[in-house]
C-alpha cells in the first residue's frame, strides 16, 4: 500500500496528491512516469510524475478526473492509500543525460498545456538546479484551471502565461505566444511541449516552421505499461514505437498526432460508459444513448 | 474398462462452456484417477520422467494414487514441481511425459497430466501444503518476475535454505499464470494464487511493483540490497505486428493486450474498471497456444472468431488440445490465409482484413513447409477486430540498465542451459527472457536450473 500524505483540488476537476513510495522517489527523473492503481478492482491508470523528493521518499502526482477510474481516485484523502503504484517507468528525458556545459549553451522553451504544466515542472526544476535558466509557456483554457504558477514561477528563466478566452496573462492558445516570443526576438535551440495532443500537434507545426527542435510527451493507451502489452504503440518516423520503454518523450515532428490522437479515443465510448454508470449508479438507464 | 484407453476426463460441454469463463476441464474424481493410475506399468527405466523438464518421479507418484495415498503422491510430486495444479492443466503433456509413455505405443499413454493436477487439487481442497525448509542459510538471492520460472527457482532455493525475494512488475504474482492464460484453461482464484500460496509457504517473500530496470537495477541489488545472487525469469516482452498497412488502427490489438485486459484486469467481468473490445467479428492472426486463448476469450465475450493461419492445420504450433476444444467451441479456422492490409473505415476503426491464399512449398529452415503467395487469391474478410498473435520480442529493461550481461542476436540474454549462468558474475536467468516465447514447463525446468546454478554458485564462494 502507498499512503497519501496530501491531497487537494489544484484547479476544477486537477488533482494533486503527494504518496509515499520509497523505490520510485529513490530512482524517477524528469520524463517518466507511474502507474497506480487505487483498489484491488481498480485500473491501471498511468500518471504523470509532477515532483518527489528522494529524502522524503515521496512522489507527487497530479491528474485530471476523465474517466470513471480517475473520477473515483478524485475522492481520495491524506491519510488513505492507493493499492498499486510503480515506475518510474519510461525513459527519462533526453537532457538528463547530455553533459551539462553542452546543455547550459541550450536555449530551452518549454510550452506546456493544461495539465501539461504537471510533467513540465519537474524537468524545468531539475535544470534550475543545475543552474540553467529555461523559458517556460503555460496555456490554460481560462484562469480558474490554470495550475502550479507559483511554482513555475520559482523554477522558470522567463514564465509566460496564457489562457485561450484571455481571462489571464497573455490572450490566446500557446502557439500565439511562441510565435510572439520568436517575433520579439527569441531564439530557441529546442523547444519541450506536453500537452493535449491537439496542442502538441500544433505545437509541432509551428516550430517545425520556425525551425526549432521538439520533444513532446505522448500518453497514449496503457495497460501494463511495462513493454509488455503494446496497447501503446505509436509511429515516430514511421516507424512503430512503444511509448512505456521507447518513449514517453518523442521527436514531436515525427509523430504521427492524427493516428496518435485516433487511438485515444479508443475506449473513449466504454470509458464515457462507465463514468455516467458511477455517477448516475441504478439511475443510469440509457440516458448516454449507448447502453440501450 | 479398456486398458488399452484413458479413463475419459469430465469437461464442460462445449455449447455451454463458449459462453462462460468456467474451466473447460472438470478433472478426475479420486475413483477415476484410482482406475487411470492402475493403467501405469511402473515401468523401471520410466521414459515419462526424461520427457519431464523438471524430472518428477512419474511412476512414483502414480503408484501412490494407484494406492489411494493421495497425499503421499503429493509429497512426490512437490519433490520437484512447485506448481503442480498449473502444470496438470497447461503442459504440453502430448510431447513430454505422455508423449514418452510406453502405453502410448499400442494405445493411449496414461493420463500424467490429468493425474498430476488431481492430486494437487485434492492437495489444495484438503488443505496440504508442501513442506517448508529445514534451516535457513542465511544467503539472499533476488528472483525477477513471479512467472512459472521465477516462482519455481524461488521455490526450489528456498527449499535449500535460501532467503528468497521474488520482484514483480505487476501489481499481482504469477506472470504468464495471471495476465497470459485464460481463467477457463486456469483459474486464477482457486488455483494459481493457491500454488504461489505454497511457494511463500516455503519462505519467499513477493514484492510486487518493482519493474527491475527501472525501480531498481541488478548491481543495486546486489551492491545495495544486500543479494548474494540474481535469478532473471522476466519472461517474454513487446509483441510482434506484421508490418502491414493498417495495423495501428482501432480495434487492432496484440493478443497480449487483448489477454492480459480480460485475465488480469478482469475485463472480461462486466462489473471491472478496464475496459475490452467486445468485438462481433474478430480475426485472431497467428495459430499458437496464444491465439488459440485470444479466440477462445473472444468468443466467450460474444463474438464470431476466425483464426487466421497462413500454413495449414498440420502445422499449428497450439497444443492438439486446444485446437479441439476450440473447434468444438465454433472457432472457424482459416487456414492457409494470410492477411496483408488491414481496413479501416472513416474514423479509423477496423473493417475487415484484406487476405491472400497460401499454399505449402518446399520445407524451410524450421522443417515446416514454407507457405507461399496464391497469385490472384486476394480476397476480404470481414471483421471489426483483429488480434495480432504473432509472439513477442524480449523486454529491452533489464538488459538496457545492467552492465555485463550479454544478449544474442534476437536480443534474448545469453545463459548457460544446465545452470541459467549468465555472462554476469552472481546473475543467472531462465524462461522467455533467455529463449523467447515457449512454455510455461520449459519455463519452470529453466528455473530450476537457475536455482541449482546459483546454489552451486554460492557454495563454491
Amino acid at each position: 500500500m502507498f499512503k497519501i500524505l496530501e491531497a487537494r483540488e489544484l484547479a476544477a476537476n486537477i488533482y494533486l496528491m503527494v504518496v509515499e513510495a520509497r523505490r520510485v522517489a529513490k530512482k524517477c527523473q524528469p520524463g517518466q512516469f507511474i502507474i497506480v492503481r487505487m483498489d484491488e478492482e481498480g485500473e491501471r491508470i498511468p500518471l504523470t510524475i509532477c515532483d518527489y523528493s528522494r529524502e522524503d521518499g515521496t512522489v507527487t502526482i497530479v491528474f485530471q478526473t476523465v474517466g470513471a477510474g480517475t473520477m473515483k481516485m478524485a475522492g481520495l484523502k491524506a491519510g488513505d492509500s492507493f493499492h498499486d503504484f510503480v515506475g518510474p517507468l519510461g525513459c527519462p528525458s533526453e537532457f538528463v543525460n547530455e553533459p551539462q556545459e553542452e546543455l547550459g549553451k541550450k536555449k530551452m522553451l518549454f510550452v506546456a498545456g493544461g495539465v501539461g504544466a504537471a510533467p513540465v515542472y519537474p524537468q524545468v526544476k531539475w535544470l534550475k538546479e543545475r543552474g540553467i535558466e529555461a523559458d517556460v509557456i503555460v496555456g490554460a483554457k481560462t484562469k480558474d484551471l490554470l495550475i502550479l504558477e507559483k511554482e513555475m514561477e520559482a523554477v522558470a528563466g522567463n514564465l509566460y502565461v496564457t489562457t485561450d478566452d484571455g481571462s489571464y496573462g497573455r490572450s490566446g492558445m500557446v502557439t500565439q505566444t511562441i510565435k510572439d516570443l520568436v517575433a520579439e526576438g527569441k531564439r530557441y535551440d529546442v523547444c519541450v511541449a506536453i500537452g493535449p495532443m491537439i496542442m502538441m500537434k500544433f505545437v509541432c507545426k509551428m516550430t517545425e516552421e520556425l525551425g526549432i527542435p521538439t520533444i513532446v510527451s505522448l500518453n497514449p493507451i496503457m495497460v501494463d505499461g511495462t513493454g509488455m502489452c503494446g496497447a501503446c504503440r505509436v509511429t515516430v518516423g514511421g516507424e512503430v514505437k512503444f511509448a512505456c520503454v521507447d518513449g514517453p518523450e518523442f521527436d514531436g515532428h515525427k509523430v504521427d498526432f492524427d493516428q496518435a490522437m485516433k487511438r485515444q479515443q479508443m475506449y473513449k465510448t466504454a470509458e464515457g460508459r462507465a463514468a455516467l454508470k458511477q455517477q448516475e449508479g441504478d439511475a443510469h438507464h440509457g440516458g448516454c444513448g449507448q447502453c440501450g | 474398462m479398456d486398458v488399452m484407453k484413458k479413463v475419459p476426463v469430465r469437461e464442460q460441454e462445449a455449447k455451454v462452456r463458449a459462453a462462460n469463463f468456467e474451466e473447460v476441464c472438470l478433472g478426475y474424481n479420486k475413483e477415476e484417477a484410482m482406475e487411470e493410475a492402475a493403467r501405469c506399468i511402473n515401468c523401471k527405466n520410466a521414459q515419462c520422467v526424461k520427457g519431464c523438464p523438471v524430472a518428477i518421479n512419474i511412476p512414483g507418484f502414480i503408484e501412490k494414487v494407484k494406492n489411494g495415498d493421495v497425499e503421499a503422491a503429493y509429497q512426490v510430486i512437490s519433490e520437484a514441481s512447485a506448481l503442480p495444479a498449473v502444470c496438470g492443466r497447461v503442459c504440453p503433456q502430448e510431447s513430454q511425459c505422455e508423449g514418452k509413455c510406453i502405453r502410448g505405443m499400442k494405445g493411449e499413454p496414461v493420463s500424467i497430466g490429468k493425474l498430476e493436477r488431481f492430486v494437487a487439487d485434492w492437495a489444495r481442497e484438503n488443505g496440504i501444503q508442501p513442506t517448508g525448509p529445514k534451516e535457513k542459510n542465511g544467503k539472499k538471492v533476488a528472483v525477477i518476475g513471479s512467472g512459472p520460472a521465477g516462482l519455481t527457482c524461488a521455490g526450489d532455493l528456498a527449499k535449500m535454505g535460501y532467503e528468497v525475494t521474488i520482484f514483480e512488475a505487476l501489481h499481482e504474482a504469477g506472470g504468464v499464470l495471471v495476465y497470459g492464460i485464460p481463467e477457463f484453461r486456469l483459474p486464477k482464484k482457486d488455483v494459481v494464487a493457491k500454488e504461489i500460496e505454497n511457494v511463500k509457504a516455503l519462505g519467499v517473500q513477493i514484492e510486487t511493483n518493482v519493474v527491475v530496470g527501472k525501480s531498481v537495477t541488478i548491481d543495486e541489488l546486489l551492491q545495495e540490497e544486500g543479494f548474494d545472487a540474481v535469478f532473471i525469469g522476466s519472461g517474454a516482452g513487446l509483441p510482434k505486428f506484421m508490418g502491414i498497412p493498417g495495423e495501428q488502427a482501432n480495434g487492432v490489438f496484440s493478443a497480449n493486450e487483448y489477454l492480459t485486459r480480460s485475465n488480469l484486469m478482469k475485463a472480461f467481468d462486466e462489473s471491472s474498471n478496464t475496459p475490452i473490445m467486445r468485438g462481433k467479428k474478430v480475426a485472431v492472426v497467428g495459430g499458437g497456444n496464444v491465439a488459440m486463448d485470444a479466440a477462445r476469450t473472444a468468443l466467450r465475450l460474444g463474438a464470431e472468431v476466425h483464426i487466421v493461419y497462413r500454413r495449414s492445420e498440420e502445422e499449428l504450433p497450439a497444443r492438439v488440445e486446444e485446437v479441439h476444444h476450440a473447434k468444438e467451441e465454433g472457432i472457424i479456422f482459416d487456414l492457409l490465409t494470410n492477411p496483408v492490409e488491414i481496413l479501416t473505415d472513416d474514423n479509423g476503426w477496423v473493417s475487415g482484413m484484406k487476405c491472400v491464399k497460401m499454399e505449402l512449398g518446399e520445407p524451410d529452415e524450421s522443417g515446416r513447409r514454407r507457405p507461399v503467395v496464391k497469385p490472384g487469391s486476394e480476397f476480404t474478410i470481414e471483421a471489426d477486430t483483429v488480434i495480432m498473435s504473432l509472439g513477442t520480442s524480449p523486454n529491452p529493461l533489464i538488459c538496457a540498465t545492467t552492465q555485463g550481461l550479454e544478449t544474442n542476436k534476437w536480443k534474448c540474454i545469453v545463459a548457460e542451459e544446465a545452470t541459467g549462468k549468465t555472462t554476469k558474475e552472481g546473475v543467472y536467468a531462465g524462461g522467455d527472457a533467455v529463449t523467447g516465447a515457449a512454455t510455461v514447463i520449459l519455463a519452470m525446468g529453466a528455473g530450476k536450473a537457475g536455482a541449482k546454478g546459483i546454489d552451486e554458485y554460492l557454495r563454491s564462494r
